[in-house]
């Protein structure tokens, strides 16, 4: 039998209209808008100016303090200005804004695609060229890799889990990635396995991948201590503790890491980042992302530089379709819906899908007919139902007695309610006041 | 762009489930009942049926346009069911004027009260039904004989139920086995050639019903399958200290609208527990009140009130019994 997690989870219709495609690259774009917080973390401090020259790679702002992450510039041209720009999200950000000119990279960066195997650096280094490459988790939380490296002390990480579930519908990108680009991720996985110390790595495909997961068991069978499994198809199974619990079978305690239970996790597009950082000397300037979407003319998977509007990418994805209702930064169940298609693309763009009028269109809300579905779906065990009105009511107590911190805002109850309750919009809510009520006790 | 974009939180897509869609579905899965009603029952089955789905959708819509002065929600077929399931538990020669009664009571006092649709705290088909029950104990005793009733309505020959027959056999002094002879076989009773409620005859009807619905994933098992499988555990214990004066489990089963009540009633979803545990200790509760009321009770039957008892105790349930959370347990391997 497949492995997955054992309670809850929901399987939306796949709708992978990009899959088996191969990964292209398109043209570089006319100026780039690049985010100064593209992490989780504090913003990084520009250390570029207004009218200087940066070549593709080149450091434009470095990381300040203990959780952020450096950040480079992806095209080589001319700084113009440094402002705020909307983000994802829709808050105004600092952003370093650059015209393109040519194509010049960074010294001692290897811009080939070159397959290079070997090295023979220790732990340390590595941990070093992924924090000045300014490597995120590519999965959509952008978490710095760098900080989940070191291990805190009095904690041992035990194996390394690497995710290629892409379990969110439509999005293809760690798919095409598996697919062409297995051998650099195997060396991406044994960096990561030395930079932990750990002897073994176990990657979690899951099953509607079959081609991805057989090319990387024939790949690994070359390698010591790497572990393909395919998972059974069930969303959220790419959620950090979801997929542990899946391949393990352990289960990371209510406000703990993956590092209390001896793992760490990486997903499969930061692994092929740590590859290029480590063997290529190459900064996270680049990532693949997925445009889809039913009524786009060509869904497809671009190798994109960080900063691109992604309005580029829609434009050579065949233009935005006419009946377009909204823009979606990553996918159906997590992702943003955007404001404006000028919005940049960041290091945790996982894919841009375009809903259409019709599918973009909520529902009339229903009273709750108590029909707990929310409940056997939440892969948190929680009881969305009654966390929904005591987040309307502000009982924060209350709240935080039945833990909505533990929630994971997969979104499982909202998509599986028949009275099209809006669970998760009150939840995410409530569990922003009860995070507030947490942190200020800690003062 | 010269279009505005819709901008709303995650998830952007739903499992196009909706109130109407599940209610939907339980009619569909009662059509089996239904026909097997038609079929024993003949007009009667028809007449009942129609007048109570008709006064629940036009009670239900008068309080809400009139008493609570909101908006109708008569589409969300929550009404139907109600209708459906109280003309199932009546039977076939009850007069019109006291299905109209039981109808707005159920509407009316078992759900409209509470404020509608979610917020009934007990099955209002049950509600329904128990103060019929009450009221006109005669005539809601009182059982048409199947097929030969199919061209009557209140002057249909009747007789007592298998159930009703049992017990007062008991009552008598008389032997269970004895009485058994006068009974259909078990298989007359599965297909539902007894005298008993609309559709509480067909256990074979009410397996494809309880089929349907598990595939169209409208209930799930639990509720159900603990019900019998507790009525049968009990009354199989029983039976087997003596045979004399205990029927089997198999019989007990069979009769007296413990496979309605176990398959529509109990798993009722507004009133049932949210949690898989809260579920197994609900239709247990429901299981063992059931068989106390049949054995020791002075009611043959025992359904109804055993599954509007442990309704009160929903609330409770869902309080004290939580879902196991995630990382509660750490396990280090």
């Amino acid at each position: 039998m497949l492995k997955t997690f054992p309670k809850g989870g929901v399987h939306p219709p796949e709708n992978k209209l990009s899959a088996h495609l191969p990964i292209r690259q398109i043209p570089l774009p006319p100026s780039v808008t690049i985010l100064l917080s593209q992490h989780m973390g504090a913003p990084a401090k520009a250390i570029v100016e207004k009218g200087d020259q940066v070549r593709a790679g080149q450091l434009i702002a470095t990381g300040e303090g203990f959780l952020s992450g450096n950040v480079h510039a992806s095209v080589s041209g001319k700084v113009t200005r440094i402002d705020e720009v909307q983000d994802a999200s829709g808050y105004k950000r600092q952003a370093v804004f650059i015209e393109t000119a040519g194509d010049e990279w960074f010294e001692g960066i290897k811009s080939d695609d070159i397959l290079e195997k070997d090295f023979d650096i220790d732990g340390q280094e590595i941990i070093k060229r992924i924090t000045e490459a300014g490597i995120v988790g590519l999965g959509g939380a952008t978490f710095p890799s760098h900080v989940k490296l070191n291990v805190p002390r009095g904690k041992k990480a035990k194996f390394l889990v690497v995710n290629g579930v892409e379990c969110e519908p439509y999005l293809t990108s760690d798919h095409a990635l598996m697919l062409e680009k297995g051998e650099e991720i195997m060396v991406g996985v044994q960096l990561l396995k030395k930079a932990l110390n750990v002897k073994l790595a176990h990657i979690g495909i899951e099953n509607n991948k079959p081609d991805a997961i057989r090319h990387l068991k024939e790949l690994s069978a070359k390698h010591e201590g790497i572990q393909v499994h395919a998972l059974k198809v069930k969303y959220p199974q790419g959620g950090e503790k979801q997929l542990i619990r899946a391949i393990t079978g352990r289960e990371v305690p209510s406000g703990g890491l993956p590092v209390d239970v001896g793992v760490v996790v990486f997903n499969i597009g930061t692994v092929y980042a740590v590859y290029e950082a480590v063997q290529k000397n190459k900064p996270l300037i680049e990532r693949i992302v997925t445009i889809t979407g039913k009524d786009i003319k060509q869904p497809s998977n671009f190798r994109v530089r960080i900063g691109t509007p992604i309005s580029a990418l829609i434009e050579a994805a065949g233009g935005l379709p006419e009946n377009t209702g909204k823009v979606i930064m990553g996918g159906p169940m997590m992702g943003k819906a955007l404001g404006n298609s000028e919005v940049p693309v960041v290091k945790g763009t996982s894919g841009i899908l375009i809903l259409s009028d019709t599918e973009s269109s909520r529902s009339i809300i229903q009273p709750c007919i108590r029909c707990a579905k929310c409940v056997s779906v939440c892969p948190m065990c929680l009881e969305p139902y009654l966390l929904m009105p005591l987040a309307q009511q502000n009982k924060f107590d209350t709240l935080e007695a039945a833990h909505v911190m533990d929630c994971i805002e997969c979104g499982s109850c909202s998509y599986i309610c028949p009275a099209s309750r809006p669970l998760l919009d009150y939840i995410r809510q409530g569990k922003s006041s009860v995070g507030k009520i947490i942190r200020s006790r800690k003062k | 762009m010269s279009k505005l974009l819709t901008v709303s939180p995650s998830p952007h897509i739903n499992s196009n489930q909706s109130v109407e869609k599940l209610m939907f579905g339980v009619v569909i899965s009662l059509v089996p009942v239904f026909l097997a009603s038609l079929y024993f029952f003949g007009i009667g089955a028809l007449i009942i049926t129609t007048i109570s789905i008709v006064t629940c959708m036009l009670t239900e819509m008068i309080i809400q346009k009139y008493l609570l002065q909101t908006e109708i929600r008569i589409r969300d077929g929550s009404a139907i069911v109600t209708g459906l399931l109280l003309a199932f538990n009546l039977p076939s020669n009850l007069p019109w004027w006291m299905v109209v009664l039981g109808s707005v009571f159920a509407i009316g006092i078992g759900k409209m009260t509470y404020g509608g649709l979610g917020n009934n705290p007990f099955n209002p088909a049950l509600a329904g039904r128990v103060f019929l029950l009450i009221s006109f104990p005669v005539q809601m005793t009182s059982w048409p004989l199947p097929i030969t009733s199919r061209m009557h309505y209140i002057d249909a020959a009747t007789g007592a139920t298998p159930l009703g027959y049992v017990k007062e056999a008991i009552r008598n002094g008389e032997t269970v086995s004895d009485a058994m002879t006068q009974l259909p076989d078990h298989m007359q009773m599965f297909l539902g050639q007894m005298s008993g409620s609309l559709g509480e005859i067909s256990a074979l009807a009410l397996i494809i019903g309880f089929l349907w619905m598990l595939y169209k994933r409208i209930i799930t098992w639990h509720i159900p399958v603990i019900m019998v499988g507790t009525v049968y555990i009990f009354t199989g214990l029983l039976w087997l200290i003596d045979p004399s004066k205990n029927a089997a489990p198999l019989f007990h089963i069979l009769t007296g609208g413990v496979l309605l009540g176990a398959i529509y009633m109990a798993t009722d979803l507004v009133t049932s527990p949210m949690t898989k545990t809260g579920m197994v200790i609900y239709a247990a509760g429901i299981g063992i009140i059931t068989v106390v009321i049949r054995v020791f009770g002075s009611y043959p039957e025992g359904v109804s009130f055993a599954i509007l008892i442990m309704n009160a105790f929903v609330p409770l349930i869902n309080k004290y019994v939580k879902p196991s959370r995630f990382g509660k347990e750490v396990k280090h391997g």
